[in-house]
């Protein structure tokens, strides 16, 4: 009120300029402006401070999660000698059966004492033995593997590609050091010593480890073997179950709900119930799924079939809300159109609204679907957090209801364990998770532009 | 009002169509249509007029049961097609809506071809054995709604990319593809242009050879020009119903001078 009755007071300034001149802003216009500067300039911080986070986040994630998609290799001729594989030289298969994997040691042993000898280093132990510190407990079954199936190989001397210690992974990868291992009963400073001296030979090697990404969890003591396609299998048989229950039982209920059920104080709790229900934290649904599927049910534990169910929970509401928006969103008068023909009420729904709404409703469900892949507390209720140690072709992780693990999961078990080595491939894991929901949202996104239809 | 032409007006009797008898709508609490008795006439142009709000558009909705759609709508009074109580508990309202069709306000398109636009109702009542006689009806249908010359060449494009007045021309072939006995319109021209409203009413005289055709409109100029009978809608009740001619040159209540001269609405 105070900027009016100024300017009224200023009325008398000639009349060359009116009182009220457009071309000076008043104190009321000037801090009108300013305040709408100040906000602007919020805004901008506010954007800034996410991208800041998001780019932080991003690089963290690709800095710690790409070295877990590459392991140090060692090269080695292992003879397979028959003396120790074989006594009675029958290849009887049960025979060779009984060596377990401690009987192969020796072969490794020898054969790292060869590799050192061909290449010239000169071994700093006086036991043989603790040069088999260099190589990973692995290697032993995986050569043990091989014999068993292919007994006719014993005698011969084979070129194996064995997984290098965690701890000489480490040391390659910059996460273990010379300080570092003083305090470190598994490797001594020697060790790094001849790890770089096979590396300069060519024995030692940094590869592409294909066996991260589809291999099976491994045991505390041994991370350079773990990988998560084990885990992603059971990932792939719950999203299945997600799909395929809560798309159906979603679209049904939304259609219902925004077509045909009429508006009454039932409806209004129902629809104020989905609503609340999505916001539900996902540990209720664990521990819901936890009560009612495994033990009222009496579904196996551990299954991707309760995974899947449980999933499913949490994400109806998602599906259900989303599918309602992109109904309403039908312009009423295509609906009139339909009935104004004689369509009946369903016709009119399947005939017209629901594929103008296919759009918004995939959008929706891929949505809910990568929301439910990225879940780990409810599976944790569940048990969905099994430790499957063997890949998949023979392994026991093979339908819907055995026992499993998750992706998120699994990264979640992998950040728990005690070895440093472990974290690395925590954030690799995260990285395949990463991809997989990246993946699902241009999935996303194209199925919106391809089945948009303007009106 | 200078264009008031209330020429060519055949004057013969017809049978009844529809007939209302005491019809009240409420909306809830709102009581919308209060008592209204009207008979419609077969092959006729009816025209409803009235202010905005005076229910003429309710009580066509109450004609082949839009309202149904409407939850808090509900109707007393009988209305009779032919004779037969539509609102009767026998009555399937999808059936009744093949006979009386409807043209709505707003050009309403499926966002499909011109030709699935057409075909759609045809298709779902099984008024077509095999394709032929599908084209033939779709071909049949836009003629009558004399948009044929206009879109033959292309029946495999969008609807929805018609212009306005080819679009709500689209949408009478498309009404009158079902065969309707009864067809009604709810102000089909008040998103047109003059040029496509004249197309529009031509075509509403054309229908008239064979259907009773009901039409509301703000237009009294239109409603004068294409109707012969003419019901004037005020606050709910059925104020006069008469011939055309009458009720804009001597109408008989005060209320719907007022109205067509202007003092009202």
């Amino acid at each position: 009120m105070t900027d009016l009755t100024q300017d009224m007071g200023e009325g008398a300034s000639g009349p060359a300029r009116p009182a009220n001149s457009i071309f000076a802003q008043d104190a009321r216009t000037k801090r009108r402006n300013a305040a709408e500067r100040r906000f602007r300039m919020y805004g901008v911080i506010a954007l800034g401070i996410g991208l800041v986070f998001l780019v932080a986040l991003l690089f963290a994630i690709v800095r710690n999660g790409t070295p877990a998609f590459t392991q140090t290799f060692i090269h080695l001729p292992v003879e397979l000698s028959e003396a120790k594989l074989d006594k009675n030289g029958n290849r009887d298969i049960e025979q060779i059966k009984k060596v377990s994997t401690f009987g192969y040691k020796p072969l490794i042993e020898d054969a790292v004492a060869r590799a050192l000898e061909e290449n010239g280093i000169a071994s700093p132990f006086e036991d043989a033995g603790d040069l088999t510190d260099l190589i990973s407990s692995a290697a032993a079954a995986q050569i043990r593997d091989l014999v068993i199936a292919n007994p006719d190989m014993i005698g011969e001397t084979v070129e194996f590609r064995v997984l290098a210690a965690s701890r000489v992974d480490g040391y390659f990868k910059g996460r273990v050091t010379r300080e570092s291992l003083a305090r470190d009963k598994n490797l001594d400073a020697e060790h790094l010593d001849v790890a770089d001296a096979l590396k300069d030979a060519g024995v030692i090697e940094r590869e592409f480890n294909w066996d991260f990404i589809l291999g099976a969890d491994a045991s505390e003591s041994r991370p350079e073997q773990a990988g998560i396609g084990v885990a992603m299998l059971g990932s792939f048989f719950m999203m299945l179950v997600v799909l395929l229950l809560s798309l159906p039982i979603g679209v049904a209920a939304s259609i219902y709900l925004e077509e045909f059920a009429p508006q009454n104080k039932f409806t209004d709790l129902i629809e104020v119930n989905i609503s609340n229900l999505a916001a539900v934290p996902s540990i209720v649904f664990g521990i819901l799924g936890l009560a009612v599927f495994i033990q009222f049910a009496n579904l196996p534990q551990s299954a991707p079939l309760v995974g899947g169910l449980v999933l499913t929970l949490m994400t109806l509401p998602t599906i259900i809300i989303s599918t309602r928006a992109s109904l309403k969103a039908v312009p009423p008068s295509i609906r009139d159109a339909a009935l104004g023909v004689g369509a009946s009420k369903m016709q009119s729904v399947f005939h017209h609204v629901l594929p103008l709404a296919m759009p918004g409703i995939l959008t929706g469900t891929i949505i809910g679907l990568a929301q439910a892949l990225g879940e780990t507390a409810p599976l944790l209720l569940i048990g969905m957090v099994g430790y499957i140690a063997s890949n998949y072709p023979d392994g026991i992780a093979s339908g819907f209801l055995d026992p499993n693990s998750a992706m998120p999961a699994q990264i979640y078990e992998w950040a728990k364990r005690a070895d440093p080595a472990y974290y690395e491939r925590a954030w690799g894991g995260i990285i395949i998770l990463l991809v997989f929901l990246m993946t699902m949202n241009i999935i996303a996104i194209i199925l919106r532009r391809r089945f948009e239809r303007r009106w | 009002m200078n264009d008031m032409r209330i020429a060519e007006r055949a004057v013969d009797v017809n049978e009844t169509k529809i007939s209302a008898r005491k019809v009240q709508v409420y909306y809830g609490d709102t009581h919308a249509i209060k008592d209204v008795d009207v008979d419609i006439e077969d092959r006729t142009v009816t025209a409803f007029i009235g202010p905005s709000g005076c229910g003429k558009s309710t009580f066509l909705r109450c004609l082949n049961r839009m309202n149904d759609t409407i939850d808090s709508a509900r109707v007393e009074g009988t209305i009779l097609l032919d004779g037969e109580d539509i609102y009767d508990r026998k009555v399937d309202p999808v059936q009744l809506r093949a006979k009386v069709g409807m043209v709505f306000q707003k050009p309403n398109p499926f966002p499909k071809s011109i030709y699935d636009n057409v075909a759609y109702g045809p298709k779902i009542h099984g008024l077509a054995k095999n394709k032929a006689e599908l084209d033939e009806i779709v071909e049949k249908a836009l003629r009558r709604g004399a948009i044929w010359d206009e879109v033959k060449d292309r029946l495999q494009a969008p609807g929805t990319g018609l212009s306005g007045g080819q679009q709500q021309r689209l949408c009478i072939a498309r009404a009158v593809a079902t065969e309707p006995e009864v067809l009604l319109m709810d102000e089909p021209c008040s998103a047109l242009d003059p040029i496509a409203t004249a197309q529009v009413e031509e075509l509403i005289d054309e229908l008239r050879q064979d259907y009773s055709v009901v039409i509301v409109t703000h237009s009294m100029q239109q409603a004068a020009r294409v109707s012969q009978k003419t019901a004037f809608f005020h606050l709910g009740h059925l104020v006069e119903y008469d011939e055309t001619g009458k009720i804009f040159t001597n109408p008989e209540d005060p209320r719907t001078e007022s109205y067509i001269t202007g003092r009202i609405g």
